[in-house]
């Protein structure tokens, strides 16, 4: 750092002098730079205001960053990704637009799941605490999460909510994002899997209308199949639009009013489930040879 | 969501407003005048919704009337079947060679801060 104004270590010093620089160039500097004696910008490397340090001046310098604008978000997902994997809990992230039916789907499951397995939820919403006053109904834990203007859930809303949630081992923590189908896509939480839901009453082009959110599924629940006789909704020609944007997506045709298809839902959760293992303690990976 | 004010965009806008100011900070700067960007034509973000953004997150900060310059990287893939890298315009497309679509994305999703001019 320079010591005569606390810049940054890519401040040049001429005579113990820092000099603030204007820079094309995209690589640090070396030290290994030369200046030429003249007063004028000298190729890619100028000097500004001859040798004078001055602060303020219009003459700025150009830092590199190449910093990405997840990092920070990806960072808490990561933390909450180890808090899922030293609790063996599976974290599913629901993704839909409103009115997809994903409350009703999700109180179904965890009354389903919910006498074998630890459940708990996360529900994502701008507004109301509907949503985890129908969970907490069937009496399984559920923290809201309201985010305002916010579209989207972020990491460390997870994290936030997690100090509220005891996390059994071998269990499944459902988080239910906002519902919005553009926005989610981008956000990391931690989740192991993104299940994305469409229901019949939605078109059969959504995927290929949404693709960033069908692409970062790894499973897709077309919901309210009970409906299908009364519509004229191509639930195949739907299939083949999420596998389209995303080739080794698996689909699943479920009804939250009826229970169809929530025989196959269930196994797919509890494959997973099984999968998940707590991660020994690093004193336990100590240990090992 | 199309025409939705509350969009990502506008949590982006506040990375990219944090990231400026920590690097203006620890570098001693006081102001931040350009910042350039990546945004890869894939990225899923709205350019103007972004621009938008960013004018209102950096309002008192150190970042605050900074030209924004958006670089915005070609989409790009390679093909799986037909061994092809091809030109990427949608996620949904296929490839213009062969129809697949089992595409892996290779470029047009980045998203970050590339430079700063600090003061």
């Amino acid at each position: 750092m320079c010591t005569t104004c606390g810049c940054g270590t890519d401040h040049v010093h001429i005579d113990g002098v820092g000099q603030p620089l204007a820079r094309g160039s995209k690589a640090p500097l070396s030290g290994q730079e030369t200046f030429a004696p003249a007063a004028e910008p000298v190729g890619e490397l100028a000097i500004g205001a001859a040798a004078v340090h001055a602060h303020g001046t219009s003459a700025g310098r150009i830092v590199q960053v190449e910093r990405d604008l997840l990092a920070a978000n990806d960072s808490w997902a990561q933390r909450n990704r180890e808090r899922f994997a030293a609790a063996g809990t599976l974290c599913l992230n629901l993704v839909s637009s409103p009115g997809s039916g994903k409350t009703t789907l999700l109180v179904r499951t965890v009354a389903a799941l919910a006498p074998g397995l630890s459940v708990s939820v996360i529900e994502g919403d701008q507004q109301t605490s509907n949503d985890a006053d129908r969970i907490r109904a069937t009496g399984v834990p559920a923290v809201q999460v309201n985010t305002g203007k916010g579209c989207h859930l972020e990491a460390p809303m997870v994290t936030k909510a997690l100090e509220r949630l005891d996390l059994g081992p071998g269990g499944v923590l459902f988080v239910e994002n906002v519902g919005n189908l553009v926005c989610p896509a981008l956000f990391d939480l931690g989740e192991a899997h993104k299940v994305a839901i469409l229901s019949v009453t939605e078109g059969e082009d959504k995927p290929l209308k949404y693709p960033d959110m069908f692409r970062v599924a790894d499973l897709v629940l077309i919901n309210k199949v009970d409906l299908l006789p009364y519509l004229d909704f191509d639930v195949d020609l739907c299939e083949a639009n999420a596998r389209r944007v995303n080739p080794s997506v698996e689909v699943i045709r479920v009804s939250a009013r009826s229970g169809e298809g929530f025989d196959d839902w269930l196994a797919w959760i509890a494959r997973r489930v099984a999968a998940q293992q707590p991660v020994p303690g690093t004193a336990g990976d100590e240990a090992r040879p | 969501m199309a025409g939705n004010p509350a969009m990502h965009e506008m949590s982006l806008a506040e990375s990219i407003v944090q990231i400026a100011e920590d690097t203006a900070r620890s570098s001693g700067a006081s102001r931040v005048s350009l910042v350039l960007l990546e945004v890869g034509k894939l990225a899923g973000v709205e350019i103007d919704a972004l621009r938008f953004c960013f004018d209102a997150a950096s309002r008192s900060s150190l970042v605050e009337g900074a030209t924004l310059v958006i670089e915005q990287p070609e989409g790009s893939a390679w093909c799986l079947p037909c061994g092809g890298t091809i030109p990427l315009s949608s996620l949904a497309d296929p490839c213009p060679n062969c129809g697949s679509h089992q595409l892996q994305v290779t470029g047009g999703t980045e998203l970050k801060v590339r430079e700063l001019e600090i003061h």
